[in-house]
């Protein structure tokens, strides 16, 4: 695409004048103009192809008017385009025609029918009947081109949308065209499913009912769906999605175009994560546990049961004595209320949202921030993060074109190659633990001459020239890349970047859903809502909440040691389930064991929520309203579409009632007093008020803090900035944060959202006009009172993680184990949901052809792994990706997990191999 | 009458093993390479220039112009279009087969006076002899030193690689060969860019030249563009090959001189067609290839110049094969038979001509098989119009079209043409069940 802001091109419509870009088709510039031209291939995400023929339209030339594909002609100064003339009606009939000579027509039967773009098409612009008296063409129906997704090839109309979705979105070109002619097929490839993260999309994008997901094949039809906006909250991308229901049941999740963020696109797993929240196993009453078993209670017992517990613990051992972990699959409102029960109630501040597999939430949140786009944009991009494939699909797709299509250049700083290593300029595949001297190394004066942790001097002086050639700040995304070591060297290398990177810039890459949100709202030690310190935030916090706890508490790690040790005696699990997740799982294991007292607050049962004393069900994804905060700092709303199970309570409303019980009140009656609170004293959040929430300003969402553009916006035709209550006029209050934004949908960008007819594509969108100025509150300095007179606190910023401790030597027999997540694992959100649960792979061992030949073993051999926890036989595979020294296996898959293998009480895990 | 000239492009097809480099060299083989490469560049674009040679592949555009349209850019390719896969055209097959070593040397000369560095020839893939013969000049051509680094110390360096086709008619199409050659699906390119020279093989600046075409550039070199033009008319310059084919006592490929020559001498002469087969009469002829429109016998002494072709009988010589039809002939399985071609090589990118192909085919085998309805005449036009908007017979020209190649507008013609000419022989399929001619 051109660049849109430079100058404009006058074109004619139909007659009416038409101010367009340079370099636009003139299928988007009548769109804007409010003229839709009907298509089936052209997707504004997409290269277009022109293969359709639908979007035929009469364009002047110096032969007068002809027949041009809308969808391929760029515009031009002056040009002449009619889409309403004698030969353009007979083209769009002819080939609405056409396109159903082959196409069975089976609309009774067919998932698509009802939110056919086919079908709307042929209704408005096409014949009444046809004339083809002829056999159709047969073909197998359907046939399977993965577990997910199916292909009716009869209903195909060779659009191309599917194939180039996979080859240019998503770089899976697993699908192609095959034969030719009216034989034309989409097949894959002998032998090749089409095994994409990314598969549904094809679904989606797909104009006929030729692709449908097993998920929803025959579920249900189009006319009997509600739907809401929200936001996905399977990772922390936050991709804007659709989500449908019929009789309370989830039935389907569509990607809605969020420009700053999706794209449209969503990855299967949140795709079809749904189908976990309509699991019947899902927890839908209270259980305590009596007799050692535990048994359905009423909420007033279990209630009862559980502050008893904590008041006990707390009049024993004081607030020290209880510690709070998870809390990122919370909604915002939801984070807010348990670190408030937490910190001012309970009285501890030994909470925390990550399970030792994160980052400490001071370089979390006390860096300077960057967007996704700002990092699509940047003048080079430095990965030191989990596989952004694996654990964060989208932002690898956003980050992918931003490779491909716009060259921008990539630098890995990960232990071992991943999804985008193949786009990356430069990879440097260091030693575990050693993030932080190849970082040195990156900043420092003068070309390296040797190799440092294990990364070679040509490959970092390649990395340095890319920094340095960069035309534009470098963002660096900034995650943890692996839970086999503790992860304080990457705390240091950010350090390191944020002080040796002129105007580095940083985009958080931590994996799970709202975990972002809940370190916003103080989820974590050391940390007040807001993006505040304990210390620095006192004074202020106390203001709101009366009671902060004075001394810094304990993360994951440390409440887990604390509890085995004997010195931690009550533990709130917030969603968690550290026996899977925290990445070592012994250690997991004796701190569930030896904290006397266990409080799980989850929508399943799983092995650690089994062993606690009182079992809380909690609402679900969609079953709840709220918001939620991706990986960027944007704020968003999640719709409520269903109703959670049996008597499950959203999590903000069991805070609140086990705080009556515990002796305090947190003074909410709903999630909208919750966001106000949060409004008002978090400062991160000031000026995003539910009002801003809910106006069309917001349609993808607010990233705090307010950028001075939001802040500033002014309302069109009002001359008031948009940032406040100004805004009243514009949104009339909806009194919460359930009501979607109507948003101009593309239903050919989006089908199945909504209906071609009904479109009703906005030509008078709101385009905020910016002005220039900065907010009173923004301004430096000029701090705004506090409610009561107390300074507002300043933002957190991180100064870097203290001294990492040093690392053991590497025996010469020994291999540094590397770990990430893949995208299908063992977690609920996969196992829960039947269509995904058989998708998580056969968990493998890599390592460098160098090691492995050292001990005479091959791809396919079976090698027993053993650490100082445990050993397990598992199959290797050699990968030069893996540099030598290190070995790469996956977390959390069944059978041989590496947290079986982790010590999360040493600064790296070292394995043996040992043949069998 | 026929005129006599001495033939340029088939005048060593007779000899004794036409295709080895021996037998070229004997004849005075890359002599004309030799002569080039001492002329600065421009002054073999110039000849070729004045020679005004017309694009033999079927679109008829100056060789010439088409070089000097090239975008300034480097590299720039030369690519070399024998993928001939029509019915009945079959000129291009007699030049690779038995010529190979003319078809290189007027490559290379093309390469040098382009700039090209490397080029590309695109032989058909079911042209097994053709193309083994192809492969083994470009090889002799490297090993006499007439291909590759410095030749004759010129300092012009090329190099020449053969490109076997997988048995698609569309690749024939300069777009679609470009995406074969570039190890893509032979699906053609969008327009825009509208021509190879500005973007073609591998985004770079291309030319893509016919093999007849390139033929002919070494005797333009030898005896200069005005010789050249001299031959035929002031639109239609040189000689040109035709296939005639069909109810001809001698199918074959010849040699005439443009302009000057008809159809009836092309048809008719003892040493070309030699007239229609059995003493027959003509009934009608396709003029230029399967998608040209047909003629009826009024339009056998039209003569060989494309724009007489074009501008008064609104068809085209195209790719330089002519069909008789005579008397025993059914029109209807004629055109069925062209449809039908078409319907099988359509890529199946553009809907129009993906779904048309098959239905226009579908309701031809039905109406020769005796199964026509009334109705059907007028649904074949409507359809044809559906790809050809506006088509009629004769057309206009160039054709209207909904497809983004002219493969669309090639289905038209033959059924166009035949319900034009002989709509009473459709009504009599319909009528009587079944087809007259048995």
């Amino acid at each position: 695409m051109a660049d849109l802001a430079t100058s404009t091109v006058a074109i004619t419509v139909d007659g009416k004048q038409v101010v367009a870009y340079p370099g636009e088709m003139v299928i988007a510039a009548a769109e804007r103009a409010g003229v839709y031209i009907p298509r089936f291939c052209y997707h504004p995400r997409m290269r277009p192809v022109g293969m359709c023929r639908m979007c035929l339209v009469d364009i002047k030339g110096p032969r007068g008017f002809s027949l041009q594909p809308a969808c391929f002609i760029p515009v031009a100064e002056g040009q002449e385009v009619c889409t309403t003339s004698a030969a353009v009606r007979k083209a769009q009939d002819g080939v609405l025609e056409l396109l159903l000579v082959n196409h069975p027509l089976d609309c009774p039967v067919c998932d698509k029918g009802g939110e056919c773009p086919l079908q709307d098409q042929t209704l408005t612009y096409g014949p009444g009947e046809s004339r083809f008296v002829e056999e159709k063409r047969h073909w197998e129906k359907p046939i399977a081109l993965s577990s997910l997704v199916y292909l009716d090839r009869e209903r195909c109309i060779q659009c191309d949308r599917c194939t180039r979705f996979a080859d240019e979105v998503a770089g899976d070109p697993l699908i192609d065209f095959v034969g030719r002619g009216d034989h034309i097929e989409v097949n894959t490839f002998p032998d090749l499913p089409f095994s994409s993260y990314f598969s549904g999309n094809t679904v989606q994008i797909c104009p006929v009912g030729a692709l449908t997901a097993t998920p929803y094949r025959f579920r249900a039809r189009p006319w009997d769906l509600e739907q809401v906006e929200s936001t996905c909250t399977t990772c922390a991308v936050g991709c804007r999605m659709a989500v449908q229901s019929s009789t309370n049941q989830l039935t389907r999740y569509l990607g809605i175009d969020s420009d700053p963020v999706n794209h449209g696109w969503l990855c299967d797993k949140g795709r079809f994560a749904f189908e976990a929240v309509n699991g019947v196993e899902r927890l839908s009453r209270p259980l305590v546990r009596r007799d050692g078993e535990l048994v359905p209670a009423s909420w007033g017992q279990a209630l009862d049961a559980a502050a008893k517990g904590l008041r006990d613990v707390r009049a024993l051992h004081g607030p020290d004595g209880i510690a709070v972990l998870g809390g990122a699959r919370l909604a915002n409102e939801d984070a807010y209320a348990w670190a408030k029960l937490a910190k001012s109630v309970l009285g501890t501040d030994s909470v925390d949202a990550q399970l030792g597999d994160g980052l400490p939430a001071e370089a979390v949140l006390g860096l300077p921030r960057a967007t996704i786009d700002q990092a699509c944009s940047a003048g080079a991009v430095l990965l030191m993060g989990p596989d952004l494939k694996e654990e964060l699909p989208v932002l690898y797709l956003r980050l992918r074109a931003a490779v491909v299509d716009s060259g921008i250049p990539l630098v890995e700083l990960v232990p071992a190659s991943g999804g985008l290593s193949g786009y990356a300029a430069a990879s440097l595949n260091y030693r575990p633990g050693e993030a932080a001297a190849v970082a040195r190394a990156l900043v420092g004066a003068g070309d390296p001459a040797d190799e440092v942790a294990g990364v070679g001097a040509q490959a970092l002086r390649q990395a340095r020239r890319v920094l340095a050639d960069a035309a534009g700040d470098v963002v660096v995304i900034l995650g943890r890349p692996s839970v086999a070591d503790s992860g304080e060297s990457v705390a240091e290398a950010a350090a390191v970047l944020a002080e040796g990177v002129p105007g580095v810039r940083f985009l958080a890459a931590l994996r799970r859903g709202n975990v972002h949100g809940a370190l916003d709202m103080g989820l974590a030690p050391g940390v007040l809502p807001g993006r505040v310190g304990l210390d620095e935030g006192r004074e202020w916090w106390s203001q709101a909440w009366g009671v902060i706890p004075e001394e810094r508490g304990l993360d994951a790690a440390g409440v887990l040691t604390a509890a085995a040790e004997g010195r931690l005696h009550a533990l709130v699990l917030l969603g968690a389930d550290p026996a899977s997740d925290f990445p070592d799982a012994e250690l997991a294991r004796h701190g569930l064991a030896g904290a006397g007292f266990v409080v799980a607050v989850d929508t399943y049962l799983n092995e650690s929520s089994r062993q606690a004393d009182v079992v809380l069900p909690a609402a679900g994804y969609a079953e709840r309203p709220g918001t939620t905060t991706n990986l960027e700092g944007r704020v968003t709303r999640m719709g409520q579409k269903v109703v959670p199970p049996g008597v499950a309570w959203p999590d903000w409303m069991i805070a609140s009632e086990l705080a009556l019980r515990v002796g305090g009140d947190l003074g909410f009656e709903g999630i909208e007093a919750i966001w106000d609170e949060i409004e008002r004293y978090a400062p991160s959040h000031a000026g995003i008020t539910r009002r801003l929430l809910t106006s069309p300003l917001a349609r993808d969402g607010v990233v705090a803090p307010l950028s001075e553009e939001t802040a500033t916006h002014t309302v069109p035709g009002t001359g008031r900035p948009g940032g406040g209550p100004e805004l009243l006029e514009l949104a009339p209050d909806t009194g919460g944060a359930t009501q979607p934004v109507p948003a101009p949908i593309d239903p050919m960008s989006d089908p199945g959202i909504d209906a071609a007819e009904s479109q009703g594509i906005s030509a008078t969108e709101v385009v905020p006009e910016v002005t220039s100025g900065v907010a009173p509150e923004q301004e430096e300095g000029e701090q705004e009172p506090g409610p009561s007179g107390a300074e507002r606190p300043p933002p957190l910023r991180f100064q870097g993680a203290g001294s990492p401790r040093g690392l053991p030597k590497l025996d010469g027999y020994a291999l540094r184990l590397v770990s990430g997540h893949t995208l299908y694992d063992q977690g609920v959100g996969v196992q829960r949901s039947p269509s995904l649960a058989g998708l998580p792979p056969a968990p493998r061992l890599r390592a460098n052809p160098y090691d492995l030949d050292r001990l005479g073993l091959t791809t396919g051999d079976s090698v027993r792994v053993r650490s100082g926890h445990a050993s397990f036989v598992i199959e290797v595979v050699a990968h030069s990706g893996v540099p030598r020294g290190s070995a790469a296996l996956p977390f959390n898959l069944e059978g041989q997990s590496a947290g079986e293998l982790i010590d999360a009480s040493g600064p790296v895990t070292d394995v043996r191999l040992e043949t069998v | 009458m026929t005129t006599e000239v001495a033939p340029i492009v088939t005048r060593r097809l007779a000899a004794q093993e036409p295709w080895t480099l021996q037998s070229y060299l004997s004849d005075g083989g890359y002599g004309a390479l030799r002569k080039a490469l001492t002329m600065p560049r421009q002054e073999v674009m110039a000849e070729v220039d004045r020679a005004n040679l017309l694009g033999r592949g079927g679109a008829g555009f100056p060789a010439g112009r088409k070089w000097s349209m090239l975008r300034k850019a480097e590299p720039v390719y030369l690519v070399v279009n024998g993928d001939e896969s029509e019915p009945a055209t079959f000129k291009d097959h007699l030049l690779i087969e038995r010529d190979p070593h003319q078809i290189v040397e007027g490559t290379l000369i093309t390469a040098y006076a382009i700039g090209a560095a490397q080029a590309f020839i695109y032989v058909r893939g079911e042209f097994a002899l053709g193309l083994e013969r192809m492969i083994q000049a470009v090889e002799d051509a490297y090993g006499h030193g007439v291909i590759g680094a410095n030749i004759f110390g010129s300092g012009f360096s090329v190099d020449l690689v053969v490109h076997p086709g997988a048995g698609a008619y569309i690749c024939g199409d300069e777009t679609a060969l470009l995406e074969s050659l570039e190890g893509k699906r032979g699906f053609p390119r969008i327009k825009p860019p509208y021509y190879p020279a500005a973007i073609g093989l591998y985004g770079a600046p291309t030319v893509v030249n016919n093999v007849e075409t390139m033929s002919n550039i070494p005797w333009i070199v030898l005896n200069g563009g005005d010789a050249f033009a001299a031959l035929g008319t002031e639109t239609a310059t040189g000689t040109r090959m035709f296939a005639v084919a069909g109810r001809v006592n001698r199918p074959g490929a010849y040699e005439v001189e443009l302009g000057k020559n008809t159809f009836r001498d092309l048809v008719y002469d003892p040493k070309l067609g030699g007239g229609v087969r059995d003493g027959r009469e003509l009934k009608a002829f396709v003029p230029g290839g399967a998608s040209s429109f047909w003629f009826g016998p009024e339009r056998l002494d039209f003569s060989l110049d494309e724009s007489k072709v074009k501008g008064e009988g609104g068809s085209m010589m195209g790719s330089g094969s002519v069909i008789v039809l005579d008397d025993t002939t059914c029109a209807v399985r004629a055109a069925w038979r062209l449809v039908r071609f078409f319907h099988k090589e359509s890529c199946g990118q553009c809907t129009p001509c993906r779904e048309g192909s098959g239905w226009l085919e579908k309701i031809m085998r039905r109406i020769e098989s005796g199964h026509g309805r009334p109705q059907d005449l007028e649904l074949l036009m409507d359809v044809c119009d559906n790809i050809s908007p506006g088509v009629s017979w004769p057309s206009r020209w160039p054709p209207n079209m909904t497809t983004i190649c002219p493969l669309g507008p090639s289905i038209p013609p033959p059924v166009v043409s035949s319900l034009g000419m002989f709509r009473d022989e459709y009504l009599v399929h319909v009528k009587e069940g079944g087809c007259p001619f048995g």
